[in-house]
């Protein structure tokens, strides 16, 4: 745990360590959509007030292998949706599938009613939708402050000819600039500006990719693992900054593992599993959910497993936990 | 030993007009591995492209030198879309072995006796260039060599060396004001990570098409410079031991700077070249070592002559260049900080 507070990797004001929320948190991100989803059912499929994102009958088969094979997902306009299941899921591929980095081999998906899966991932950014990687993509030989002007839009600068004059393009850069600047201030980045990015930490490195992400000014922001790899008070300030996108009316979807950080800022939970989706709802039903409790969790998930001085478990559910999990995993690679 | 001729081949021909053609190679070269990260094997590929536009149209065409020169770019652009389209989408490496194959393809194509016609075969296209000569300022009455220290020119290389150094800097001031322009930064992104410049909304795959386009017409004006200063097109010019050179140009200067190209060519020359005439007057020198001349030690151990010292030199020049890549792998203008990051 770091105790500079110049430390890039940790945001003043989000005390680190705490499970839920930080103080700071709450005051600076009230939820925009609080309560949109009182209504919804709690199962695979349903239908949400305002879906910024569709995905129908998507299945996407490697070979014999059928990866993602999702029957319908609607993700609610304004909010926080985790993407949650075991490894192999097909977490990771729904994703690409989503973003127009892989095609599905049947079903379509739409963008506010716009289909989407024959776009090339280049032009989804104009159509509001960004992604970062699940293995971070700081462009090493750039600074920081590069990688995130990369990410405007709207720059005369970025066709060949125009770029040979300067005049053309100079003043949408400083404006670009500027823009940079602040988003980097915000994410606490600004001493590490001029910094080649391939020299930050890991978990700076995961900040610059999603600043980078926030300067193309999406509607729809998809993290894969925002917080893979990171310290705690990293992902504390993290989960800061992945709320202040959705008070700003931006819709996230991020895949994650930590049930902590689920619990804590989504406001919708889908589950995977073998490629399908088998549970949706708030993240409080996701725990009652027997399929997602078999599939995923384990019947003790809730509870710490404690062991004796040889190391052995003392409580009695972490046998059943081992157990079920077991039986999961050979069903996986059934 | 005669320092003065050793000196005069090294900075005659470290600024020489063959330097003028590395230079401008590799200013494309660079434009493709260092700022796009194109693997381009088949640089020389785009020299023969260029070459044989201009030599085509005088020769097989009847056409004008000068359109010859707007013929010369036009195939460039064309082999960038028979390279680039099949290629660019797929990972690098396949770029690189297509790149080979194409430069090899367009040597044997252009050689082969059914082409007589149009490219001249075997033969090549010879004294097309006369029109380009006609305009030479240096031609004067009487002798035709210009000397000044140790430099030493005839009226026509120095007229090829004007015009081609002042076409360097022209492609130095074009690649320089693009770098720092957002769609260099486009460029570096896709280098460094080609998934995150799409994510982004960058189009990679234009992107590429434009730098292997701008790089390979800088790379084709190396190639008409290359038959003009000899007045003579020949395939076997543009064999792939060049495409190497090239790139042991670019690496001493240093991948990804704008001045790597130029100073890289220079000092390639002038070793080479330096490293040649040394040679040659140690063979001859009436040195003595154990009672024989160093000649004589040299063919006796080394079986070096002075018939084969062109070859040797490239060997000494290779081991050099191995030693320059173990102590100092960023070359001259490079940084082995940035360099480092590679690994991280």
């Amino acid at each position: 745990m770091t105790d500079n507070s110049n430390d890039a990797d940790f945001v003043p004001g989000i005390t680190a360590g705490g499970g839920g929320a930080g103080a700071a948190t709450d005051i600076e991100h009230h939820n925009p959509i609080e309560g949109v989803f009182d209504d919804v059912a709690w199962e695979v499929g349903v239908a949400k007030p305002d879906p910024i994102l569709k995905a129908t009958k998507v299945s996407r088969k490697f070979g014999g292998l059928t990866a993602v094979d999702v029957d319908y997902l609607e993700v609610q306009r304004g909010s926080i949706t985790a993407l949650i299941g075991p490894n192999g899921a097909g977490k990771t591929t729904f994703f690409n599938l989503l973003t127009g980095f892989d095609e599905p081999t049947t079903g379509s998906v739409s963008l506010n009613g716009e289909t989407i899966d024959k776009v090339p991932s280049h032009k989804l950014a104009s159509k509001g939708m960004v992604r970062t990687f699940q293995l971070t993509k700081a462009l090493s030989k750039l600074t920081v402050v590069e990688n995130m002007k990369l990410g405007a839009k709207d720059q005369p600068g970025e066709s060949m000819f125009k770029a040979l004059f300067s005049p053309l393009w100079k003043g949408r850069e400083d404006a670009v600039e500027q823009q940079a600047r602040e988003v980097l201030d915000r994410f606490n980045m600004t001493h590490m500006a001029e910094e080649f990015a391939g020299t930050l930490s890991g978990g700076q490195r995961k900040l610059v990719e999603m600043a980078r992400a926030i300067m193309t000014d999406p509607e729809l922001v998809m993290l894969d693992e925002p917080m893979a790899g990171v310290n705690p008070a990293l992902t504390q300030s993290l989960l800061g900054l992945v709320k202040q996108l959705r008070s700003e009316g931006r819709t996230v979807i991020f895949v994650e593992h930590d049930m902590d950080v689920v619990r804590d800022i989504s406001d919708w939970v889908v589950v995977m599993a073998e490629g399908k989706i088998i549970a949706e709802g708030p993240p409080e039903s996701i725990g009652e959910n027997q399929a997602v409790v078999d599939a995923y969790l384990g019947s003790h998930h809730d509870e710490d497993l404690e062991f004796d001085e040889d190391g052995n478990t003392t409580t009695e559910t972490g046998e059943a936990t081992f157990s079920v999990n077991a039986k999961t995993d050979s069903e996986v690679s059934e | 030993m005669n320092w003065e001729s050793i000196l005069t081949q090294t900075f005659s021909q470290g600024f020489g007009t063959q330097a003028v053609v590395f230079a401008l190679a590799a200013i494309g070269l660079n434009i493709h591995f260092g700022y796009t990260g194109l693997l381009n094997f088949g640089q020389v590929g785009y020299m023969a492209a260029g070459a044989y536009g201009l030599g085509m149209t005088v020769y097989w065409l009847d056409q004008s030198f000068w359109l010859g020169i707007v013929m010369g770019i036009i195939y460039c652009l064309v082999l960038t879309l028979v390279l680039g389209i099949p290629t660019l989408r797929l990972r690098a490496d396949y770029l690189g072995i297509a790149t080979i194959a194409a430069s090899e393809s367009i040597r044997l194509f252009v050689r082969s006796r059914g082409q007589r016609t149009r490219t001249g075969a075997s033969e090549g296209i010879n004294d097309f260039a006369d029109p380009f000569f006609d305009l030479n300022i240096f031609n004067k009455p009487g002798s035709q060599s210009y000397r000044f220290f140790y430099w030493e020119y005839r009226a026509g290389d120095l007229w090829v060396m004007l015009i081609g150094w002042t076409v360097v800097a022209l492609c130095l001031l074009i690649t320089w004001q693009l770098m720092r322009s957002p769609w260099g930064r486009v460029l570096k992104a896709i280098r460094e990570d080609e998934d995150a410049a799409r994510a982004l909304g960058k189009n990679a795959y234009a992107y590429k098409l434009q730098a292997l386009a701008l790089g390979g017409v800088i790379g084709g004006l190396a190639g008409m410079f290359q038959v003009i200063r000899t007045q003579s097109v020949q395939p076997d010019t543009f064999n792939p031991t060049i495409t190497f050179m090239i790139w042991a140009v670019l690496i001493i200067g240093g991948v990804a700077r704008i001045w790597s190209p130029v100073v890289g060519a220079m000092i390639f020359w002038a070793a080479i070249s330096g490293l040649e005439a040394f040679l040659r007057e140690l063979i001859r020198s009436d040195w003595e070592l154990f009672g024989d001349t160093i000649g004589v030690h040299a063919e006796r151990f080394l079986n070096l002559t002075v018939q084969n010292v062109s070859q040797v030199k490239f060997m000494v020049f290779g081991m050099t260049l191995m030693l320059l890549m173990r102590f100092r792998p960023q070359g001259i203008f490079g940084s082995r900080e940035e360099m480092a990051l590679d690994d991280r």
